[in-house]
């Protein structure tokens, strides 16, 4: 019985945390599958951390308190777009290597987020940040419900953003011409597609969703901001497009081991037992190596012109 | 005539993408209200003033140099080495055990025992990222950056446990960092009541040392032609998994050895912070200088400078140093993106015809 | 933009020139095609034929000229832009997206069959059928794209083109990946097709010219060299005028001076990437002095038989020996030492590094024999010599021997790299598509230095698709089908018509030795 009770407070801890990465992975499946490999998600998610965090820190105690979180998560939406689009300037129009040009941007937005928390904030404060707001009824369900129903609302919608992705991938026009870019970009642009904008939507789309992920962790998870808040979660989600095959329920699957992964370590801590507390930090990041030695293959069935830039007035 | 279009052309991409870099960090540095120009001259001008900053810069750069000639090596061998962060701290940890375990033998044989043994500890760490890449294909960036995470961790576990200063413990302030090394283990200064240290001079040594090997020596001509295009490779009988794992043991190793100089050189043992992101702007110090070592040697001065500038501007006018991180990555975008432009043929043909026809000349 | 006509009476293309980095592709070309009419587009590779079909579709914009429908200008910024002037076109690669059904292919091209916030495939699905049945092509609407044979995609891509309601219709080289049975029901079909639109039908094989067009255009670099009625003029007529000149490619008329076996491979097993067996236990044999060419529809193994031969895919079985030391097994490095030259499909990326200049590329096999280093170190006065040598043996056209090999034209480049092989002095050489793409003087070159090999006594294995090319060079023809030989054949007794049979995998009694 106590055992169930470690179990439970362990996925009750591990599932919201996985929130975080679930909308940023989400986010980059989209820029993958339309051929973007993004590696400046940790660093859209430094800014979408800051943002999110920024309205309630500068807000606290004021009449607009209430809104602060709200404000946030539009600023760091924004934020994400915005980023998105240089990388797409970058990636898509200038046609630089991708890999390499998202350590850049990874950079800007780490730095960019570490420069202006210095100066707005100073050193570490807490926020109110958004409370859970645990589902009536289902919340009292026993064992799944402090685990499933008593999330934030932040929460709900990351786990809200699983089916609206497959729908909006498997299931719409736009969806369709995601999968083309990334697939056969010139078959594509022969058929009437601008590769180039469907990209850019694509970069778009994924940059919001991973500053809303950063945001998360600032106003739903940690209710502060500190420059390394993010701590490789970008990374992370990159690897867990990888493992997730391009698929939105793998990828919710993949976001909730590492999680689960995570809350362990916490449990460890929590519960006293003598392991050094590095090895336990250590374990989410062992795990995404491991996973991608033995996940090797999947790149056959993923978009196959990823990470190619595409020149429409190239000869071939 | 059309020579001229053509210089004209690949320079106004080369101001156009300076212009962006400063524009970026101008931005920002507008965001948090402080002045501009004067940040930037704060910046560039500042660490000139005196012996004091010049010699910093230096101190600066020689790690610059190291982490940026390994990964030099790497992207011209075709495998992308983000991790240098974390290969330094294993060459940190690696170099400060043996010079600790070893504390009798004489400097001539201790001092390069240890710089080996970071050099070493940094070539292990890499080669798991070498490894994974050349047997199974995974994704080195991924890899190397998981790695850096990880070596984060195992680095403050030792420094809080098993190699901390006894004295730490006794005194009960159980601040992270090992025992001073003995003296033996000791690079010394170039000036006294300065911290430039010798280990400029290796790293001066092992640049021209990385350009022969990499351009004169047939082991050079074949990882580079396994970077350059590695399907040509494999044709040619070039094995290009093994140039991808011996490339990143390479680059593992320089920047260990760059650890084990900072700790010999610099701080005398090992405490957190010592690899200060060098691995990092290592690899902005490398594309900017052309991933040659010609232009590495200068690139890593310059960022030495951005460096020291930034800690002065932190002082002088209030802006918080990770400044710096946003300059790095500005610049990585704009070397990027300008690459491209001047490497594409098409738009420099097209661009020349258009100033043939704007100011005549030139042939069609 | 033009009116949306119910037809498409007259495109006119005036003074259209395209440049890319270091040629002219087209150099103020024009030409109409009215009502009823089929233009046959005819040029050398490296003409300019598809880089102006390119441009009429808007994927590449024109540096001058003008386009002209029913009377009125157009201007194509994006390939939207001419398909909405109602402009389809059946590319030779093509345009489909592999991973996706044929409808959701048809879909993603058309705004109006695919719904607006909801993906709904019926409407396309509807079409597909409904343009399936007024042609009489056979397509499944549900069916994956790369789940078809090339001759099915074919048939795919031109159905797609319908659905997207074409009043005009561009056919880049349509027959290239088709058998001679295939290729005739196609030209059939055109025809028919031409009484409801007007089509420019691009090719360089004069039969398919001479049977479906009415007028025809001749393209050499670049311009415009002829333009008349097709029936006025003989296919001999319009072979001198595409080239320029009579053209007499060299042909092998020596006589027969093979000697032993040199190159055989045996019951050789080798798996494609998808995994399936692409060679499913294929047989060859190539004797000194001897031209071997290999016919086939690409796609049956070919691929992954070159990469076998080379090192770089293992076999599951069977053996490839060379002057009797057995191959398979070994490494890309020993396979290379025991004297097998390889010219590689690709040039571009498998024959060359880009970025290494012309004289580093020389001694890419090379490098680190005693004659290019001392022991660890390169002899770079020794390599730029080699290269001095052969670029004028060679003829290779380049500013300087330092020059990037990748700034080269594609004819250049090739030379490069038969220099290379060459110069090794190899006992068999394989070539792997070594003309594709090249002019009619590169491809000259390069078929007198193969028949200069032969008569070294090398054995030469040929892997071609152009008949013309193997029945002229090769002493036997082998044809593979599915990853096996059918048979092998010698060249005096190959025609069009046998070999077209054998590529699509009708077995013959008597010959087949698979």
């Amino acid at each position: 019985m106590n055992l169930l009770l470690v179990l439970q407070n362990i996925l009750a801890i591990g599932v919201p945390f996985s929130v975080a990465l679930l909308l940023a992975a989400l986010g980059e499946m989209f820029n993958q599958r339309a051929g973007v490999f993004n590696l400046g998600c940790e660093g859209i998610m430094a800014m979408g951390a800051f943002l999110g965090f920024l309205p309630s820190f500068l807000l606290k105690g004021g009449a607009l308190a209430p809104w602060a979180p709200a404000i946030g998560i539009a600023c760091a939406a924004l934020a994400g777009v915005l980023l998105g689009l240089l990388f797409g300037l970058v990636t898509v129009s200038f046609r630089a290597p991708q890999g390499i040009a998202g350590i850049g941007l990874q950079m800007l937005g780490w730095g960019t987020a570490g420069t202006l928390s210095r100066h707005f904030v100073g050193g570490v404060t807490g926020i109110p940040g958004i409370d859970a707001w645990p589902i009536p009824g289902l919340s009292k369900i026993p064992f799944l419900g402090p685990i499933l129903f008593s999330m934030t609302p932040f929460g709900y919608f990351g786990f809200l953003m699983v089916p609206i992705s497959w729908y909006v991938l498997f299931k719409t026009p736009w969806g369709l011409k995601v999968r083309a870019v990334g697939t056969h970009p010139r078959a594509a642009d022969t058929m009437g597609t601008n590769v180039a904008r469907t990209r850019y939507q694509a970069l778009m789309l994924g940059g919001a969703m991973a500053g809303l992920a950063g945001a998360y962790l600032s106003l739903a998870q940690a209710k502060m901001f500190a420059d390394d808040i993010v701590a490789g979660r970008g990374f992370i989600a990159v690897a867990l497009v990888y493992f997730g095959r391009w698929h939105p329920l793998y990828i919710l699957g993949g976001s909730l081991l590492f999680s689960i992964a995570q809350s362990f370590q916490l449990a460890i801590q929590v519960l006293g037992i003598d392991f050094p507390y590095e090895f336990a930090v250590m374990l989410p990041y062992v795990l995404v190596i491991l996973v991608l030695a033995f996940a090797k293959n999947s790149r056959l069935r993923g978009p196959a012109e990823l990470g190619k830039p595409y020149n429409r007035e190239k000869r071939v | 005539m059309n020579r001229t279009y053509r210089t004209l052309y690949s320079a106004a991409i080369i101001l156009a993408a300076a212009a962006a870099a400063v524009g970026i960090g101008a931005l920002v540095l507008m965001a948090i209200g402080v002045s501009v120009p004067e940040t930037y001259r704060v910046i560039l001008t500042e660490p000139f003033k005196d012996m004091y900053g010049i010699t910093e810069i230096l101190v600066r750069t020689v790690p610059l140099i190291l982490v940026g000639l390994g990964i030099a090596i790497s992207f011209r061998s075709g495998i992308l080495n983000i991790g240098a962060e974390g290969q330094m701290q294993i060459g940190i940890l690696a170099a400060t055990a043996v010079a600790l375990a070893l504390p009798n033998l004489p400097k001539w044989l201790l001092l390069p025992l240890v710089l080996l043994a970071g050099a070493l500890g940094g070539a292990l760490w890499g080669s798991i990222a070498g490894l994974l890449k050349a047997r199974l294909g995974v994704n080195e960036i991924l890899s190397t950056v998981m790695l850096n995470y990880i070596a984060a961790q195992l680095h403050g576990f030792l420094l809080r446990g098993p190699m901390i200063d006894p004295a730490e413990l006794q005194v009960g302030s159980g601040t992270p960092q090992s025992m001073r090394l003995p003296k033996a283990a000791w690079l010394d200064r170039i000036l006294t009541g300065y911290r430039l240290h010798w280990g400029l001079a290796i790293a001066l040594g092992l640049a021209v040392i990385v350009y022969f090997l990499m351009w004169r020596t047939t082991w050079g001509f074949r990882m580079r032609a396994a970077g350059a295009e590695a399907k040509a490779a494999r044709y040619a009988g070039i094995r290009v998994e093994s140039c991808l794992a011996a490339a990143m043991i390479l680059a593992g190793a320089f920047a260990g050895l760059a650890g084990a100089i900072e700790v010999t050189g610099v701080h005398r043992r090992a405490i957190e912070g010592v690899s200060a992101g060098y691995g990092f702007s290592g690899i902005v110090v490398a594309l900017f200088g052309g991933l040659h070592p010609a232009g590495i040697v200068p690139s890593a001065f310059f960022f030495g400078l951005l460096l020291i500038g930034a800690d002065m501007t932190q002082r002088a006018l209030s802006v918080p140093a990770n400044m710096v991180l946003v300059l790095q990555g500005a610049v990585i975008l704009s070397i990027v993106s300008a690459k491209t432009w001047l490497n594409d043929p098409y738009a420099r043909d097209k661009a020349v015809r258009k100033m043939a026809a704007l100011f005549g000349g030139g042939r069609k | 933009m033009a009116k949306n006509a119910d037809r498409i009476t007259e495109l006119r293309v005036e003074g259209i020139t395209k440049r890319f980095p270091g040629t002219l592709a087209c150099d103020a070309i024009s030409l109409r095609v009215g009502e009823g009419e089929a233009l046959a587009l005819v040029g050398e590779n490296g003409a300019g034929k598809t880089t102006l079909m390119n441009i009429l579709m808007g994927l590449y914009q024109p540096d001058e000229g003008k386009i002209f429908i029913n009377g009125s200008p157009v201007r194509f910024r994006t390939p939207n832009d001419a398909y909405a002037a109602g402009i389809g076109m059946v590319h030779q690669h093509f345009m489909l997206v592999p991973n996706m059904t044929v409808a959701e292919n048809v879909a993603l091209g058309s705004a109006e069959l695919r719904g607006r916030f909801r993906l709904n495939l019926g409407a396309a699905r509807a079409r597909i059928r409904q343009i399936s049945e007024r042609y009489g092509l056979a397509v499944l609407p549900d069916a994956y794209v790369w789940q078809l044979s090339v001759g099915e995609q074919q048939r795919v891509e031109l159905v797609k083109t319908l659905c997207f309601g074409a009043k005009f219709l561009i056919l880049d080289e349509p027959t290239s990946a088709l058998t001679p049975q295939e290729t005739d029901e196609l030209i059939a079909l055109l025809s028919r097709m031409t009484a409801d639109m007007p089509l420019i039908f691009i090719s360089h094989k004069l039969a398919e010219v001479k049977a479906l067009s009415n007028k025809v255009t001749i393209l050499r670099a670049g311009r415009v060299a002829f333009s008349g009625d097709t029936a006025d003029h003989s296919s001999a007529d319009l072979a001198a005028l595409m080239t320029g000149h009579e053209v007499k490619l060299p042909c092998n008329e020596c006589a027969d001076g093979c000697g032993e076996t040199l190159l055989a491979v045996r019951d050789l097993k080798v798996r494609s990437d998808r995994g399936h067996y692409a060679l499913d236990g294929a047989s060859l044999e190539v004797r000194a002095g001897e031209i071997l060419g290999l016919a086939g529809v690409s796609g049956n193994g070919q691929r992954e038989l070159a990469d076998a031969l080379a090192g770089l895919r293992s076999a599951e079985s069977g053996s490839i020996a060379l002057a009797g030391t057995e191959l398979s097994g070994l490494a890309p490095r020993q396979i290379i030492g025991a004297g097998m030259g390889y010219i590689p499909e690709d040039r571009q990326t498998e024959g060359i590094v880009p970025s290494f200049s012309v004289s580093e590329n020389l001694t890419l096999k090379d490098f680190a024999s005693p004659r290019f280093a001392a022991g660890p170190f390169l002899r770079l006065k020794a390599a730029d010599a080699n290269a001095a040598e052969l670029k004028k043996r060679y003829d290779i056209r380049c500013p300087s021997t330092a020059t990037p090999a990748g700034s080269l034209s594609g004819g250049n480049i090739q030379k490069v790299i038969l220099a290379r092989e060459l110069a090794r002095g190899p006992k068999a050489l394989v070539a792997v598509y070594p003309t594709r793409g090249l002019d009619m003087g590169a491809e000259e070159f390069i078929h007198k230095r193969l028949l200069e090999l032969r008569c070294e006594g090398v054995a030469v294995l040929l892997i071609s698709e152009e008949l013309d090319e193997l029945m002229n060079l090769s002493d036997r023809i082998a044809v593979i089908y599915k990853g096996r030989i059918l048979a092998t054949i010698p060249a005096q007794e190959a025609t069009r018509a046998r070999l077209g049979a054998l590529m699509a995998g009708l077995r013959e009694e008597e010959g087949a030795t698979a």
